[in-house]
């Protein structure tokens, strides 16, 4: 049931940020970017496909991709924090990308080579190559919007002020992935505290942004404690299934 | 495109390599900050399909283009020269597909 839970989380990830990301398509401010991401989007929404998928067959109750994503409601999703935080402008979309691919490429990169779960290591091969072009995609732009106009500095500023306290989330492993962890599924994830400040360090010095020290830290997505954001987004992604339950097309 | 976009944002060339051994080949083209972004957008607008392995981008501005006033005295001098052709000759079965 821990590892259950445990691949769960990672599947809630990919999927809530896969959602918010995909809010964009149509009202990127380019054509290059509502296309890029979309595709982004597709790439995290394919992984959570996988690992849903993944976790229904551990848990053993008959329930499949569709079921954990459409039918759970807001406190039983186990995602972090900071990837449901709202799009709000394209520095704070950039910047939530930034921080948890840096922070999934080496956890996908630990899974291949420690995982002793096939699937897990099969999810990481594809994901891995997925997180470092999304590291580079929005690397590139919060350095441009961090050194770029005084209205854009700004707003990159703001945005890391508003999701860095939603970072520490992510290096804690909750019970049911310590379990994982200890059996050797998962990798621990304070071990990815290391090269992801090295990865933050160096894109923040070129952006000219400060990499706040201390402060305040906000978690409580892994117990079911979200944001008000969470349930807004999730009635909007599930009011299609829960209405034509088993729709196809 | 807003025209704000378009002003601040230079245009780009695409040419995509479908696989080794071909030339890359326009594919289109895409308005990006600088060369980094260009090569991004190209990634992200014009190999979704798998189209290729391979992506080139450069400036539009910084292509010369023939003018097509001059196509006539460019061009139609080669209309009658049908013997730089390769059609010659014939290729022996054994050459098999050239």
């Amino acid at each position: 049931m821990a590892v259950f839970e445990a691949v769960l989380e990672l599947a809630d990830d990919h999927l809530v940020l896969g959602h918010r990301i995909s809010e964009w398509c149509g009202h990127a401010p380019m054509l290059e970017e509502d296309l890029a991401m979309p595709n982004m989007a597709l790439d995290l929404i394919g992984s959570a496909r996988t690992l849903y998928a993944h976790a229904g067959a551990l848990e053993g109750q008959g329930r499949g991709e569709d079921e954990l994503a459409y039918l759970r409601g807001e406190r039983e999703y186990r995602n972090c924090l900071l990837v449901e935080r709202p799009n709000e402008d394209f520095a704070h979309t950039m910047l939530r990308s930034l921080y948890f691919a840096a922070f999934m490429r080496p956890y996908w990169l630990a899974v291949l080579a420690q995982s002793s779960d096939e699937v897990l290591r099969g999810v990481a091969g594809k994901a891995e190559k997925e997180m470092a072009y999304h590291i580079r995609h929005a690397g590139e732009w919060v350095v441009r919007l961090g050194d770029g106009t005084e209205e854009s500095g700004a707003r990159m500023r703001a945005a890391v002020e508003a999701l860095h306290l939603y970072t520490e989330e992510l290096f804690e492993s909750s019970d049911a992935a310590a379990a994982a962890e200890a059996a050797g599924l998962l990798p621990e994830r304070a071990q990815m505290r290391a090269p992801w400040q090295a990865m933050i360090a160096e894109i923040f010095e070129q952006a000219l942004l400060a990499v706040p020290q201390g402060g305040p830290v906000l978690r409580g997505g892994r117990q079911g404690l979200h944001g008000e954001g969470l349930g807004h987004m999730l009635a909007e992604m599930q009011v299609l299934h829960r209405a034509h339950p088993g729709a196809r097309w | 495109m807003t025209q704000a976009t378009s002003g601040a944002m230079p245009l780009w060339e695409v040419f995509i390599r479908p696989r080794n051994g071909l030339s890359h080949k326009h594919a289109g083209s895409l308005h990006a900050a600088d060369e980094v972004m260009a090569l991004q957008a190209a990634r992200d607008v014009y190999t979704r399909r798998g189209e290729g392995n391979s992506i080139w981008v450069v400036r539009s501005a910084d292509i010369v283009a023939s003018d097509p006033v001059q196509a006539g005295e460019n061009f139609e001098p080669t209309a009658d020269k049908v013997y730089r052709h390769p059609t010659f000759y014939e290729i022996p079965e054994d050459v098999g597909h050239m």
